[in-house]
């Protein structure tokens, strides 16, 4: 492949990009409303610690969305099934981390062979196949996109009515208990909401680079702000620059749109390290100065 | 440091016939753990700026009945009684809880501030906006525990000793009448263990009734009014001096255990676990940059 080509597959459609932006607008909003939706429940993934259960989820989600590839269900409802029975495995078995990075090895494997068995008895179109792997948000179609909105609205709203005993159950379980936030049900809302957000990913990124979205824009975040509005705040932004501005570039080209999204969303955590490496070298100087930190 | 020789605090207002009601009663408790019982048949009163200490080897089922208390756990026996209610609902706001504590992760998406307001709002469902009088309330906390200087700042790059006054300011939030403090000294060093105890000890003067898990009675003897002493399936319950001794601990533990004083510190030789001893808990590295 020449520069020309690459070129080509990158910015050929740059001089029809205004008939291009209008028939994409709906992925568009899609991945706007999952970016910020993902950058939310990542700062939760991350105070739990949860980033491989987010990837052990989405495996899941993956296969079951393989699955009703093959038995001609709705693809949506099967990333959906797949993605929540995964949650609520991880949440009931796995309270405890060490248990959980377990049963996560377990199940992360065996949903992604399962997912590749049904792609391999699937008789369909062969192109649009993987994409669940890899993500391809432009192939779905409008009212599929119209229900990923939906969902991801959804969870943000289920998200901003648990947040506060979440947070207080996330960073310290006992505490929360003894003060009467229901901790089982918070967990198990929150693994549900999870399962939820994971399962779109999966079709707008793909399954094995759902992290892009739902790990790292918060990951970033916290690396540069501490406050409890700041975090999430940066994050959601984080979350919607990457997969807006991911799938702006991407629909200029041939190229598929996760490597854009990805990246976008790796070169601003990388960033956000050096940003906080310095602030933290400021803070270490003079202490008093690390209030402008929080 | 010697026995708290003014026994004549709360501590004696228990068996006084005028005695305000108490702020917690336990009766007949006893514990499991799997098959085996740890201990049964235990009664247990704390009054009113009453500060009892629980102590004993590990894996006596102090925590547990913490946490029993709180409705947490289940008793295999007998009954609680919180603040005048009979405990039936996981967790209570109404009873201050100091879980044994972990340091927080360097990561951790909170500042000092943060900390404290989970005690203020941690519990509200619904659309995260503060209510009016929730920063006052908060502030008044932070200054309670003497944490404004590092209110502001990340959690996770504190010391143990300031994420301790903080949750300190979080069980607080309240103004529980009754305190349940779970190891509060464990891995502080010695100023800060001062610090925290004697934040202690100042919500026990409001009144509030306090029952303090240690293994280390030593930071804790000038304000402890009763020890409740669990080793060998067995408890025995009094002032520091009455269970402090080398006769008592022998019978306790059914087997010759001697107390000594040590340069003003008590020392316990012989237990099978000898807890109480001092100086025999390490000390958390993260301390050494605070």
């Amino acid at each position: 492949m020449s520069i020309d080509d690459i070129g080509q597959a990158m910015f050929g459609g740059l001089s029809q990009y205004g008939e291009i932006l209008g028939l994409v607008s709906n992925s568009v909003w899609a991945g706007a409303i999952l970016g910020l939706v993902g950058g939310l429940i990542g700062v939760f993934v991350m105070q739990r610690d949860m980033a491989f259960a987010v990837h052990g989820i989405s495996e899941l989600s993956f296969a079951g969305a393989a699955a009703a590839l093959l038995f001609g269900v709705d693809v949506i409802a099967g990333s959906i099934v797949g993605s929540v029975i995964a949650a609520a495995i991880i949440g009931w078995l796995g309270a405890r981390a060490r248990d959980r990075n377990s049963i996560i090895g377990v199940l992360m494997p065996f949903g992604l062979g399962l997912g590749i068995l049904c792609l391999s008895l699937y008789s369909g179109r062969a192109a649009g196949r993987f994409s669940l792997l890899t993500g391809q948000i432009v192939s779905v179609q409008s009212t599929q996109l119209g229900w990923l909105a939906a969902i991801c609205a959804v969870v943000l709203v289920g998200l901003l009515l648990i947040w506060r005993p979440l947070r207080f159950e996330s960073l310290d379980p006992q505490s929360a208990a003894a003060r009467g936030v229901p901790t089982v049900g918070v967990s198990f809302a929150f693994m549900l909401l999870l399962g939820l957000v994971v399962a779109v990913a999966v079709h707008i990124i793909g399954a094995l680079l759902v992290m892009a979205l739902v790990v790292t824009p918060a990951a970033a975040a916290m690396r540069i702000r501490s406050g409890p509005v700041a975090v999430p705040l940066l994050a959601a932004l984080f979350g919607l620059v990457s997969a807006v501005g991911g799938i702006l570039l991407a629909v200029m080209g041939t190229l598929p749109v996760s490597p854009y999204i990805t990246t976008i969303s790796f070169a601003i955590y990388l960033v956000c390290r050096i940003v906080g490496a310095r602030q933290e070298r400021v803070v270490r100087l003079s202490p008093r100065v690390s209030e402008a930190a929080a | 440091m010697t026995f708290s020789s003014d026994a004549t605090r709360a501590g004696a207002a228990s068996d006084g016939t005028s005695a305000p009601a108490p702020v917690l009663q336990i009766r007949g408790a006893a514990i499991q753990r799997g098959d085996r019982e740890l201990w049964s048949g235990l009664d247990l009163d704390v009054a009113p700026g009453e500060l009892v200490a629980v102590l004993g080897p590990s894996g006596t089922g102090k925590t547990t009945l913490l946490r029993a208390i709180l409705g947490l756990q289940p008793l295999s026996a007998g009954t609680v009684v919180a603040l005048g209610e009979p405990v039936r609902r996981r967790g209570s706001r109404r009873i201050g809880y100091l879980p044994q504590a972990r340091p927080l992760p360097a990561e951790t998406s909170m500042r000092g501030r943060d900390l404290v307001a989970l005690g203020v709002d941690g519990h509200r469902f619904g659309l995260p906006f503060p209510r009016r009088g929730d920063r006052a309330h908060v502030d008044a906390l932070i200054d309670a525990v003497g944490a404004r200087d590092f209110a502001d700042r990340p959690v996770g790059v504190l010391s143990g000793g300031e994420q301790q006054r903080l949750r300190v300011g979080q069980a607080l939030a309240d103004d529980p009448r009754l305190l349940l403090c779970d190891e509060p000294l464990t891995s502080l060093d010695l100023a800060n263990q001062q610090a925290v105890t004697g934040l202690i000890d100042a919500h026990r003067r409001t009144g509030a009734g306090v029952l303090l898990v240690t293994h280390d009675i030593n930071p804790v003897l000038d304000i402890v009014d009763r020890i409740l002493y669990i080793a060998n399936g067995r408890f025995t319950l009094g002032t520091p001096r009455e269970v402090l001794t080398t006769r008592v601990l022998s019978a306790l533990y059914g087997a010759p255990v001697f107390v000594q004083e040590v340069g003003g510190r008590l020392v316990v030789v012989g237990a099978p676990d000898a807890e109480i001893a001092a100086h025999h808990h390490e000390h958390d590295d993260h301390e050494e940059g605070a």
